[in-house]
């Protein structure tokens, strides 16, 4: 299968493929647009196999690169390749988008071609992120990919987008220009190259170093989000449409996460060290604090939006405790967390086609009802609480297992995810689902349907599978994870 | 794969898939076909329970890995099964009463729209219950122990729409989460201090692992296993119900009966006397981890006792008496008389399971009324559940010969003659704990079964709120044979398991390597010396004091319930704090409402409304916003749109940056 590259069609076939969705123009279209969708999501995920099965495990270095000249005369290269840390992510993403197209199916009556194409258009771009390598090209992607996110929440978006989508904008804005300053820092200082690998080998000094974290950090924060800049994201989650939410969970999340482990951990690890107790206060703050304010919250997507900042903040805890079992632990969290939130906002979605409500207080008895949906809703919220044999537990042990290591304290502020966690999933789930019928909405909900039934089974399958046997996904990341463990324990100063 | 090895396998996977079978295709092959493949799957893992009993019997054990879960760092995190002696009681005891209630289920369940589901679930829930048990590490276990506690969930839930059992069962799996709060803690210690979740591999260790000190309270060094253990048995004390983590197990009764019996009586609930035992070695290590197990396990045993007393619903002081009984065992796990704290799990799970059974029975027979105070002469209605209901009663206050009395009286020896810190208290609970389980168990023996029969003139009241129309009006009879036939099977044992086992599970070194007791510990070797045979201690039980105090209890239970029916209203009234203490369960439920359960959704209000929404939000996200507005409506005066005012300002910027370079030349 060599000389294929498979990273530039990962990118590449779902934009193009999203350009000629786009083209099939107004919804007497809808069709077409569909299907054509349908297919390019078919096709993006095929071309991202390969990525797996040809993945050499036993090496940290960079696969499946393709470099290619950009623009000259700034030395912008179209540089890409990807390792263990990235690769999950490309297929990961690319298996979201298709869930996304096929949920979308029947539910977006409106603006048909334009809503995949902006799904498909996304999934390049974002794996465009994930397997840059270089800074401007990187750059482009990061910044590009929020264009489709905007468009998705304001045009598909609920009454609120307007406010939702400026309180996003006013976040990024400032991370970003301070991590393209951070760019173009290291540009100079490398003497004219945007190769964020030789970055990772650049000797700087311990103020510089701080500067460029906190520059990165700035970005990187209110991507993942990190407390105390995550209001944007439970209002972004509450006005974007399901398939939104869905992106914007199980992917949009994972890029600040990423960067971390792609910029601050390897290009600034003095820095990194030297501030980690700052992270990891954060982190712990996200895990606990989060987890109570999402107990207070009465509508399942604001809840779910809180849990996820809660999830994520056990990813950056995992980081920046330095050891192998953590990071790889942090890694399961960030794909688990992928499949499971993606699966609750989908929950969500198929209640609220029906009764176009998202408050917890305009349900009860659902089972009575959708006995299939409440299995289905009941698998994700476990592994939402982290229940073993769900994806949701491996992730979680392994951080608390690497934080034991790393302080029993941290360790034990963490650990208390458990009851928390169990508490406003189930609880959340108990007031839906169980119950007496309480209304008329509920008495009249019919159960899934075939397409419903489909996504929400590849899903259960994944979050078991991954739960069951994590060896294939862990198996990936060991050379790169130990690679970088490696590389940050050498000072830069 | 080996032939044993097979076997293995088929154990738990052959519930599994009736499980699978029954829970995914139910509607689709139908009622009948739902319970034989349950019943089928959980007959073919008993079937080869025996077959490994034997092989273990002739000697054979197995350590042995199935697959390599994942790999992180350098742990490498496998599933396996270990089998030895512990283990191979434990798979009889779970797959004879799983099967058991399985039988009787189809006669509990026969009306209910959700049989299928509920077949579903206790097969789940025995495979989980085997993997638990034949696990070889700390990973599998905690995956068991999890697995167990949602099939718990689902079941305690599993009336859905009854608004007592979701409360009862979301407040069971928050409660064990606790719990497994502290077990994961343990689990991540002993990981990060050994590099492994293999047990073989941990206990290893120990030489070095007993040295070892960790700071957790500034620069106090605390011995690594102390802190192991303590964490380990927090889990324990959430799965087997320990004060202050039980309050789970009395609203658990929210589900059916068949569930309570397996899962809340016989098997779940001793997970965690199971897990310490498994961990003996760790906690052979530590004093003062088994001190802190013996006070917790004594005060379990005795307080909830009490409790018992006063609980008119038939299910709920059988409840109690599973909490007494679990303390019991932990006592025994505080003294270091592991193979006792088993012995009783087995005898117990026997007769409990007996008793849970037969309060089902007795459920169906009252046609679902559950009141005691409503009951009374149901021995000539109901004569099998009658005299099983009185064998499970006896086998439980240890009387001489029974199973129970065999095993608890092992305990209480034990407890006499140990010198952890704490036994001369643990002395006391276990040996009042006698006279108090021989009185409500028999005040609920008598009120049910003796006596004026009450129901008659209850009945008219109490029946329209139990939807049960088909037996409306009758009086209550027997039940069918797929109810009494269980009752039966498990009678037996509950009579001679205690006599058979006593003298290999106790003195004769049956469970060999699986159970670690130093020396100086050993509080069983006192017994020992003056055990001579199951049936010479029987005989000598009847001059003990333990003796005098069950048959001073049911003595009591006579005279209170069936003698002078009026004592026990006055003496309730004569007591008033105390009865109302005991009433409100020392106000556990009340503080963990207040302090806990609304303590966290007006925190989380809080955290939200204060936090996010006025601090972070307000003043800087939109404080942000308005400064930026601001600074725009200042701009604005300059961007007039008039060409002179540009001209001019122009002017007098490059005026005062002349001036500014000018003055620096």
């Amino acid at each position: 299968m060599t000389g294929w590259q498979f990273l530039s069609l990962a990118i590449w076939v779902p934009i193009v493929g999203g350009l000629v969705t786009l083209a099939t123009g107004p919804d007497r279209n809808a069709p077409l647009a569909r299907l054509i969708a349908l297919v390019t999501a078919c096709a993006g995920l095929l071309v991202t196999i390969p990525l797996y099965t040809g993945f050499d495990t036993t090496t940290a270095s960079m696969q499946f690169v393709e470099r290619y000249q950009w623009v000259s005369r700034f030395s912008i290269e179209y540089y890409l390749g990807v390792d263990g840390i990235s690769m999950p992510f490309v297929i990961l993403n690319s298996f979201i988008t298709l869930i996304v197209v096929v949920a979308g199916w029947q539910v977006i009556d409106r603006k048909v071609a334009q809503y995949n194409a902006a799904f498909l258009i996304m999934s390049g771009l974002l794996n465009g992120i994930f397997s840059s390598l270089d800074g401007v090209l990187f750059y482009v992607f990061f910044e590009a990919s929020l264009i489709p996110l905007y468009l998705i929440i304001g045009i598909w978006g609920g009454p609120n987008r307007v406010y939702a989508a400026i309180k996003f904008f006013l976040y990024t804005l400032v991370g970003s220009l301070l991590m393209l300053v951070a760019i173009l820092w290291l540009f100079m200082e490398s003497g004219g190259s945007f190769d964020i690998l030789s970055w990772h080998n650049l000797k700087i000094g311990m103020a510089a170093q701080s500067l460029i974290f906190f520059a990165f950090l700035a970005s990187f924060a209110v991507k993942v989000p990190m407390w105390p800049v995550h209001t944007w994201l439970p209002d972004a989650h509450v006005e974007a449409p399901t398939g939104g939410s869905v992106v914007l969970a199980a992917i949009a999340l994972k890029l600040g996460a990423y960067g971390f482990l792609r910029f601050s951990l390897p290009i600034v690890p003095d820095a990194a060290q030297h501030y980690a107790s700052l992270i990891l206060t954060l982190s712990l703050i996200a895990v606990v604090y989060i987890g109570f304010v999402a107990l207070a919250q009465s509508d399942m997507k604001k809840l779910v939006a809180y849990s996820s900042i809660s999830h994520m903040g056990f990813v950056t805890l995992g980081f920046f405790m330095f050891n192998a079992v953590a990071i790889e632990g942090a890694l399961v969290q960030m794909i688990s967390h992928g499949f499971v939130s993606g699966a609750m906002f989908l929950c969500i979605g198929v209640l609220y086609d029906r009764v176009h409500s998202r408050q917890i207080a305009d349900y009860g008895g659902v089972v009575n009802t959708m006995p299939k949906f409440a299995a289905f809703f009941l698998l994700f919220a476990m592994a939402n609480a982290g229940l073993p044999a769900t994806s949701g537990f491996v992730g979680e042990f392994l951080v608390v297992l690497g934080a034991v290591q790393y302080n029993f304290w941290i360790a034990f502020v963490a650990a208390t995810t458990l009851i928390l966690g169990a508490a406003y999933t189930l609880w959340m789930y108990k007031r839906v689902v169980f119950g007496e019928v309480a209304n008329e909405n509920v008495k009249s909900l019919s159960d899934l349907n075939a397409r419903e039934f489909a996504f929400l089974a590849v899903l259960a399958i994944c979050v078991l599978a991954m739960g069951i046997y994590p060896l294939p996904v862990t198996e990936v990341m060991h050379a790169s994870v130990n690679g970088l463990l490696q590389h940050i324990a050498v000072s830069k100063l | 794969m080996s032939e044993m090895e097979k076997l293995y396998l088929i154990v738990p996977l052959a519930p599994l898939v009736g499980a699978i079978f029954a829970g995914l295709f139910g509607k689709l092959i139908g009622r009948t076909a739902s319970h034989v493949v349950t019943i089928l799957g959980v007959a073919v893992a008993f079937v080869a329970s025996v077959v490994v009993f034997q092989d273990v019997q002739a000697g054979n054990s197995y350590n042995g890995s199935i697959y390599t879960w994942a790999t992180a760092g350098d742990l490498r995190l496998e599933l396996g099964f270990l089998i030895d002696k512990l283990t191979v009681m434990m798979m009889l005891v779970v797959t004879f009463v799983s099967l058991m209630v399985h039988i009787y289920t189809i006669g509990y369940m026969h009306a209910d729209p959700g049989y299928q589901r509920f077949f579903s679930y206790i097969s789940l829930f025995t495979f989980s219950m085997l993997m638990l048990v034949m696990s070889n590490n700390f990973v599998q276990l905690f995956f068991g122990w999890e697995a167990v506690g949602l099939v718990s969930y689902l079941l305690i839930g599993f009336w859905y729409t009854k608004s007592t059992a979701i409360y009862a069962n979301l407040k069971a799996f928050l409660v064990n989460r606790v719990g497994d709060f502290g077990f994961l803690l343990g689990i991540g210690l002993i990981a990060a201090h050994t590099g492994s979740l293999d047990y073989a591999t941990v206990f290893s260790k120990l030489p070095e692992l007993s040295v070892k000190t960790i700071s957790l309270f500034g620069d106090s060094a605390w011995p690594l296993l102390t802190v192991v253990c303590i964490c380990l048995f927090v889990g324990a004390m959430g799965k087997s119900a320990q004060v202050p983590l039980h309050v789970w197990l009395p609203d658990s009764m929210e589900g059916p009966t068949p569930i309570s019996a397996l899962i809340h009586a016989a098997t779940m609930v001793t997970a965690g006397i199971f897990m310490v035992t498994r961990m003996s070695p760790l906690f052979e290590v530590s004093e003062t981890a088994r001190a802190f197990v013996l006070v917790i396990g004594a005060t379990t045993a005795l307080f909830m006792g009490f409790l018992g007393i006063i609980q008119n619903d038939i299910k709920r002081v059988v409840a109690y008496s599973t909490l007494s009984q679990l303390g019991y065992m932990t006592v025994a796990l505080g003294v270091s008389a592991y193979s006792a704290a088993v012995f009783h799990l087995m005898t117990h799970a026997f007769f409990k399971a007996l008793l849970f059974l037969a309060a089902g029975s007795v459920i169906i027979g009252m046609h679902h009324e559950q009141d005691i105070r409503r009951m009374g002469g149901l021995w000539k209605r109901m004569p099998i559940t009658w005299i099983t209901s009185l064998i499970g009663s006896l086998a439980l206050i240890g009387f001489p010969f029974m199973a129970g009395f065999f095993s608890k009286d092992s305990i209480i020896e034990a407890v006499a003659a140990s010198h952890t810190l704490g036994a001369k208290y643990a002395y006391a609970c276990v040996l009042i704990g006698v006279f108090v389980t021989a009185f409500y168990s028999f005040r609920m023996y008598f009120l049910v079964f003796h006596g004026r029969e009450r129901f008659h003139a209850a009945h008219a009241e109490a029946h329209d709120d139990h939807g049960h129309g088909a037996h409306g009006g009758e009086v209550p009879h027997e039940s069918p044979w797929v109810v009494w036939l269980p009752l039966v099977l498990l009678a037996v044992p509950s009579v001679v398991i205690g006599y058979l086992a006593i003298g290999p599970m106790l003195f004769g070194d049956w469970f060999g390597a699986s159970i670690v007791v130093h020396e100086g510990n050993n509080a069983l070797a006192h017994l020992e010396a003056h055990f001579t045979s199951a049936f010479g201690m029987a005989i000598h039980g009847f001059m003990t004091l333990p003796f005098a105090l069950a048959m001073a209890g049911v003595a009591t239970a006579a005279y209170f319930y069936l003698v002078k029916p009026e004592i026990p209203a006055r003496i309730a009234t004569a007591f008033g704090p105390v009865y109302r203490l005991l009433e409100n369960k020392y106000y556990f439920d009340r503080f963990n409402e207040i302090v806990f359960a609304a303590g966290s959704r007006a925190l989380g209000k809080v955290f939200w409304k204060a936090g996010d929404q006025a601090v972070i939000d307000g003043l800087l996200v939109n404080g942000t916003a308005k400064i930026i507005g601001g600074f725009a409506q200042i701009i604005r005066y300059f961007q007039t749109g008039h060409l002179y005012q540009y001209a001019f300002t122009i002017i007098i910027g490059v005026v005062v940056l002349l001036a500014f370079w000018g003055s620096r030349g």
